[in-house]
């Protein structure tokens, strides 16, 4: 009795809160849910686009993702191997309590934990050390000259908080019961966790104790966030138009016509940081899904640029993506630290030229090949496929087309079980290194080395290259290792790339929003007039 | 009576064990949940460490077995995707795929059998057959299309119903949650209703029509007829009663493909329920909740059987008599 009288004064409250002036509510969808709140178990976009609302990094992102202070007020490398941070005073978590060093400590440990998500951001950290209640080190391993831009993705947790509710861990998929931090949040951040219903809806309202408000650059007037997920891409395009929704951050791209001619809608258009290429088997001596016996055609570089001169990618731009690509000769966008403008240009749509590679090759009457492509992961992956699969046949590399799911897609391409296939990177640390040594250095089994190198490109002066970019702490020198590993890139064809995702917002037009290349909206910055 | 439930209780087993094990064998086939849950970003020793722990290494019949054992006491194991204890998941949203199957049932009994006796009893007249002209609408149309429809009408250009969700729900009884109870949770249950409940309403119209059309010319009806019973008390007093046995066997299985399958309408509408739940399971290679939910359906379908079977002995007099005789 007393949960129904508790639920129906609620839903009063809800109705009066919705009613009075002061409230400032902004109702966000998009298809997917989070399916966790712990900050370090889950590195997916849909779980840190609501986390960054909660919880904060040492060094946060502007609109514009440039590094700027967060949790710390400043940084330096006192040594190559220590960096020293100083801590923001007055912070406290939403539950009340005081941040300081030990908590700092506490959550780069755990993000270094073996059940962590987030090892990728501190994979050259050795420890954390306390120097005094408001100065922190961090020891790498190895000199990282860019530390700074990958810790700015490791959330800060509360270690009594943590002790005191047994997640000191995070996630562990051993235990037979729920942890804590799958429903429940303890940030710092400028939001709070209040109301959280796994795939129905996740409210947040406005922490007034946040530290941040005092800066103009923070303009929110939001005082609540109530996220609900809706995964059909037409019912959740209805709900914006019927105003139950407020922002759709993922809106279909065949609805984007619509939406622009709406009244009282508007779409915010702007690059993501992800770039879909297609990856090929370069060492297997012959093909595993091929009519070609005794010989790997793309192991031979004018096979791979035929491949490339074949695409015409202006067909795909307009007519697959709908204008929404960034055509792109390389693999990562400007925003990433490394782009160069003059390595980034294509081969051009030459049909000719590429039939003229292939029998230069040996293959005057082409071959067959077997294309691996996901069809639910990035935005038209399955058409981009058919539109290039045609493209393939029409000079003769018959291209039989294989799409399928992710959670088949992915366990298949791991196993190297592959061709050829097409695949879409993100740059969570927006620094080159981690596209070049994820996806080109030869897989040797050390940490990080070629993990997602399908195809096993190896090439030794492109592993000299990576080096440089791990080691050398002089910016110039590595910048020019950088452009140099890039200009390999264009003369090598290890991959052949499309465009970089376009990523379209629809909100309503009382409200305004910067557009970000991470897709992360930061409602710090959204206002509702 | 009571011998007769328990034997087809007991028959219920191995028709449970037979789907789970067909459903564990396919699981080896809808992907690498490890792959989903472990991002762009992992170690090789992570990814071990993550099949070690949920057991993915083993054979199949052992892992089988775990299964088992653990479903034999309640325990579902932990939902891959959220980290949550399966079978809080399912109890968390059996009210909501309940209340809205009910709802869609419901709506169509209570217009399709009305609409089947009018058809049935006045065939020719303007109104039968535009009822039945529009019922063509409800057996050709695709579920979601409905749903989108009436999404678009009532929704985007009308604005008086709600596009998605269940509204505001109360919880009763310490873990039902009911839209009944609220304004709110009222107006979200129509669309969804409708959508979920109109192909089962043509059918239930056109199978009392055809029922009706059939009885009507039945013996009794006429010596009935013929003693000067009014026209009422025929009608829903004999004829009616008698189509019902049909209806019943139709209805049965039908709201157990419609609790089982309310899939699209609860994806089109983002209601909260297990539709909803599986197809999210199936999308991220969530094997406990496939594997718990397919289990849970083999025991609806035994359960609604054996209440369709016992509904028959209700109606029909006939079969009455033969069980009064074998408990003798």
């Amino acid at each position: 009795m007393k949960r129904v009288l508790l639920a129906a004064t609620a839903a009063v409250g809800v109705f009066l809160a919705a009613a009075s002036p002061e409230a400032r509510t902004v109702r966000w969808s998009a298809a997917g849910d989070p399916n966790t709140m712990d900050p370090h178990s889950q590195n997916l976009g849909t779980v840190t686009m609501v986390l960054s609302q909660i919880y904060e990094p040492l060094i946060k992102r502007d609109q514009n993702l440039a590094l700027e202070p967060g949790l710390a007020t400043a940084w330096r490398q006192l040594e190559p191997n220590r960096w020293r941070f100083e801590l923001r005073r007055g912070v406290t978590f939403h539950d009340g309590s005081a941040f300081a060093a030990d908590d700092v400590v506490f959550s780069i440990t755990r993000a270094l934990a073996p059940t962590s998500n987030y090892g990728i951001f501190v994979d050259t950290v050795e420890k954390a050390e306390k120097v005094d209640d408001f100065t922190v080190d961090i020891i790498t391993k190895i000199p990282d000259p860019i530390l700074p831009s990958k810790i700015a993705s490791v959330y800060i947790m509360d270690r009594e908080w943590s002790e005191r509710n047994n997640v000191t861990q995070p996630q562990n998929t051993r235990a037979r019961e729920e942890t804590h931090t799958v429903r429940n949040t303890n940030g710092t951040g400028p939001f709070r966790l209040t109301v959280r219903e796994p795939d129905v809806r996740t409210v947040m309202v406005r922490n007034d104790r946040w530290w941040g408000w005092s800066d103009p650059k923070n303009v929110s007037n939001v005082t609540e966030i109530v996220y609900r997920p809706i995964a059909s891409d037409a019912t959740r395009i209805a709900a914006l138009l019927s105003g139950e929704i407020d922002f759709v951050l993922d809106p279909p791209l065949q609805d984007l016509e619509r939406l622009k001619r709406a009244q009282g809608v508007t779409v915010l258009e702007g690059p993501e940081i992800r770039t879909i290429f297609f990856a090929m088997d370069v060492h297997r001596d012959e093909l595993l899904y091929s009519n070609v016996k005794g010989r790997n055609p793309f192991k031979d570089l004018r096979v791979r640029q035929a491949l490339y001169h074949a695409i015409d990618i202006e067909a795909i731009r307009t007519r697959v993506m709908r204008g929404q690509a960034v055509v792109t000769g390389t693999f990562f966008p400007p925003q990433v630290n490394g782009y160069s403008k003059a390595e980034d240009v294509r081969l051009p749509f030459n049909p000719d030229r590429a039939r003229q590679l292939l029998a230069e090759a040996g293959y005057p009457q082409g071959f067959e090949v077997t294309l691996d492509c996901p069809n639910n992961r990035y935005i038209n992956d399955e058409q981009i496929c058919q539109a290039v699969a045609a493209m393939w046949t029409r000079i003769g590399v018959r291209t039989s087309l294989n799409a399928m799911p992710l959670a088949n897609f992915f366990p298949k391409i791991q196993r190297e079980d592959t061709s050829i296939y097409l695949l879409g990177w993100g740059v969570p640390t927006l620094d080159a290194l981690y596209s070049f040594q994820s996806l080109l250095a030869t897989r040797d089994g050390a940490p990080g080395n070629g993990i997602w190198n399908y195809g096993r490109y190896s090439n030794p002066r492109m592993d000299a290259l990576i080096n440089t970019m791990k080691n050398e702490l002089d910016r110039e020198k590595r910048t020019a290792a950088i452009h140099e590993a890039l200009r390999l890139y264009r003369e090598d064809v290890p991959h052949i790339p499309l465009h970089h995702q376009m990523i379209p917002w629809a909100v309503r037009s009382n409200i305004s929003i910067p557009h970000q290349a991470n897709n992360q909206p930061q409602f710090r910055f959204v206002r509702v007039n | 009576m009571f011998a007769f439930i328990v034997s087809r209780l007991l028959q219920a087993l191995p028709v449970m064990l037979t789907v789970s094990l067909i459903s564990f064998a396919m699981f080896a086939y809808v992907g690498d949940p490890v792959a989903i849950m472990l991002g762009q970003d992992y170690t090789e020793a992570q990814r071990q460490a993550l099949i070690r722990d949920l057991g993915l290494d083993q054979p199949f019949f052992v892992q089988f077995w775990e299964f088992l054992k653990n479903a034999a006491q309640g325990n579902f194991g932990l939902s891959y995707r959220l980290a949550r204890p399966v079978s809080d998941l399912i109890l968390e949203r059996m009210p909501a795929t309940l209340e809205l199957s009910f709802s869609a049932a419901f709506l169509a009994l209570a217009i399709g059998v009305p609409m089947g006796v009018y058809t049935g009893l006045y065939r020719e007249s303007w109104l039968s057959r535009l009822f039945l002209t529009i019922s063509l609408i409800g057996v050709s149309l695709p579920t979601f299309l409905i749903g989108i429809l009436l999404i678009l009408i009532f929704a985007v250009t009308l604005g008086i119903l709600p596009s998605f969700g269940r509204g505001e729900t109360v919880l009763v009884g310490g873990w039902w949650t009911t839209g009944f109870l609220t304004a709110s949770g009222l107006k979200a249950l129509i669309l969804p209703s409708v959508t979920l409940g109109l192909f089962q309403m043509t059918l239930i119209m056109r199978l009392v029509r055809s029922e009706m059309l059939e009885v009507l010319r039945t013996d009794y009806i006429k010596f009935a007829r013929a003693r000067g019973l009014t026209n009422r008390a025929i009608h829903f007093g004999h004829a009616l009663k008698n189509t019902l046995v049909p209806v019943i066997t139709i209805t049965g299985l039908q709201l157990g493909a419609i609790i089982a399958f309310a899939i699209v309408t609860e994806t089109v509408f983002q209601w909260p329920g297990m539709g909803l739940l599986f197809i999210q399971a199936v999308a991220n290679a969530d094997i406990p909740i496939m594997a718990a939910y397919l289990m849970m359906i083999a025991l609806l379908f035994v359960l609604i059987n054996l209440v369709v079977d016992l509904l028959y002995y209700l109606v029909d007099p006939r079969l009455r008599g033969s069980l009064i005789g074998s408990a003798r």
